[in-house]
């Protein structure tokens, strides 16, 4: 990209952040009634804070996601943030206007308190002796970050996938601190399907040897188990129609092998994949976070925890995508059925888009235009 | 912006709550919001329409707003609007009794099908009229209903639904020009407008 010169621009520069609280003997009380403490959260953030700090922006990323949202953490850096086409100077969630804060979220393995980290009590990893997170926890959490940087109101609340359960979660919990929210291609609760894709890849990293009933810090590590977790994974974040298009029945090798090595591009791409998530993402996290995604559940009991008089005052974005079959559009639009209840103000669009619940994440000029319209109006009614 | 839009824009005290259904483009409610302040949500089928609707700052959903409408709770809109979409409604009836719960009021604009020329046309020629109103053939037609002033007005005495405004115009299809027809209206205007709301 260059600027009206033909000078390409400077890379956006980011730091990683750490804040550590919850320290003895004021730990934080899970939802599970574990005492957990200390809690460290590593996050980026982006952009300045106004004089008001009314400009704040808290993106919730998806659940193998971290807080490296946008930029570049040095000079030589070649691989942006995560939603580096979304967010940054002049893009759609404008950091020239924004405050953009991203956290890693607790029970990850990207710089904030998971199962990889030290136990203070043993020395050791805490392996499976990590208390059983919940995504009401995570969102505690940050709400601890939140505070730390002084901020009371936050302007948006953006997130996909299990971002997007944060999103609802932090609505739920503290709707007195959330001016608009933006779910995406998200739910209020698991469906059975998604569940058993969840319990598939937890039995593929519990089924390796190599995973030793969690306590593997110290050797190789469920590597096999937690590439083929990724494996499942990626078939649920595709569709039929982008699977059919993108790899169709095409061979990756001049003919058929008779053996088990693998014959199709689809097979390559997601060893490929698989390989890839290895080397960054920790078994034992994917573990608690999709049991964390799975036990989520806005509506237990029968009481919509969306239906809630002081959601009334919040603007809400719900976007679906159509060839998303993991958290398919009637979820949202049940998000939509709850929130129009309290009389707040919804918008919502079903995005047609083929590449399933991928869709999100992958550069779209409709999602764009969305979300930076609503930013907009958010802003002029909120912060001017 | 369409003449009959200007007419129901000019019914909408400035601050109310304002449903619009089938809101297009959102031209409407655009204007509403700049000119009166008003609280708008539009609700519209076409993806492409809402996501402009969104990106100018509308609120908007994304839906059949036959099935919309049934969220929300009792009076929560100050006005509703149904423009030109009456006549290719399933459940007019149910509809309107829905529309009358979650709103105070109602304004409703529809094509006047006794218009001269759609009477004159079955009567010389023996074929379905086909007006700058209602511009399509028997077979492509998106309109299932065929309404009249006349018909509409014995419609809410049957339902017992009470009329606090109407104005009968004479415009074309999609024109930003027209005028009030104000004798003989159910012959002579092609647009019926009525503000209706619940008798108490």
């Amino acid at each position: 990209m260059t600027n009206a010169d033909g000078v390409a621009p400077k890379p956006l520069l980011v730091e990683r952040k750490q804040f550590t609280f919850a320290q003895s003997p004021d730990e934080m009380v899970l939802d599970c009634g574990v005492h957990l403490g200390p809690i460290t959260l590593a996050y980026e953030t982006i952009g300045e804070l106004n004089a008001d700090r009314s400009n704040a922006i808290l993106i919730l990323h998806a659940f193998s996601g971290d807080s490296h949202v946008a930029g570049y953490l040095h000079e030589n850096d070649d691989r942006p943030g995560w939603w580096d086409n979304m967010v940054g100077p002049g893009k759609p969630i404008d950091t020239n206007r924004y405050f953009v804060i991203c956290s890693n979220i607790l029970g990850g393995c990207a710089g904030s308190t998971g199962p990889s980290s030290l136990n203070p009590e043993t020395g050791k990893p805490y392996g499976l002796g990590f208390p059983m997170v919940t995504i009401k926890d995570m969102v505690h959490a940050q709400k601890h970050l939140i505070e730390h940087l002084g901020i009371t109101k936050l302007m948006s609340l953006i997130g996909g996938s299990v971002g997007g359960m944060q999103v609802l979660r932090w609505c739920a919990d503290y709707p007195e601190m959330v001016v608009s929210a933006i779910p995406l291609a998200t739910t209020t609760r698991h469906s059975a399907q998604a569940i058993a894709f969840n319990e598939v890849a937890r039995q593929a990293i519990m089924a390796d040897p190599d995973w030793n009933n969690g306590d593997y810090y110290d050797g190789p590590g469920p590597a096999h188990g937690l590439a083929v977790a990724r494996m499942i994974g990626h078939v649920t974040y595709l569709s039929d129609e982008s699977m059919r298009e993108k790899f169709g029945r095409r061979l990756h090798r001049s003919a058929l092998s008779f053996d088990f090595t693998g014959d199709f591009q689809v097979e390559s791409y997601l060893h490929h994949q698989g390989k890839k998530f290895v080397t960054r993402f920790d078994a034992n996290s994917l573990l608690f976070i999709t049991k964390a995604a799975d036990y989520f559940d806005l509506e237990r009991g029968g009481h919509h925890l969306l239906i809630n008089e002081t959601l009334a005052n919040v603007s809400f974005l719900v976007i679906s995508f159509t060839s998303d079959w993991l958290y398919p559009t009637y979820q949202s639009r049940g998000i939509v059925s709850a929130l129009k209840k309290n009389g707040s103000d919804v918008s919502f669009c079903e995005i047609e888009a083929q590449c399933g619940h991928d869709a999100f994440l992958i550069p779209n000029k409709r999602l764009d235009g969305l979300i930076s319209g609503f930013l907009d109006r958010v802003y002029h009614e909120h912060c001017l | 912006m369409r003449f009959d839009l200007q007419v129901i824009a000019s019914w909408i005290e400035p601050g109310s709550r304002v449903l619009d259904l089938g809101c297009g483009n959102g031209d409407l409610l655009a204007y509403l919001k700049k000119y009166k302040q008003v609280n708008g949500t539009g609700i519209e089928y076409a993806e492409e329409k809402v996501a402009r609707c969104i990106e100018r700052g509308l609120t908007v959903l994304q839906g059949d707003f036959r099935k919309e409408v049934c969220d929300y709770p009792e009076g929560r809109f100050d006005v509703i609007v149904l423009s030109q979409t009456l006549q290719q409604i399933h459940d007019p009836k149910e509809l309107l009794i829905d529309l009358l719960w979650i709103g105070k009021r109602v304004i409703v604009s529809f094509p006047n099908f006794a218009h001269w020329s759609a009477r004159l046309q079955i009567l010389l020629t023996g074929i379905a009229p086909v007006t700058d109103q209602l511009p399509f053939e028997w077979y492509d037609t998106p309109n299932i209903r065929v309404i009249s002033i006349k018909d509409f007005k014995r419609f809410l005495r049957m339902l017992g639904v009470r009329t606090v405004r109407e104005v009968a115009i004479n415009t074309h299809h999609h024109d930003y020009k027209g005028n009030i027809v104000r004798y003989f209206k159910n012959l002579r205007a092609t647009y019926g407008i009525m503000m209706l709301e619940r008798m108490p």
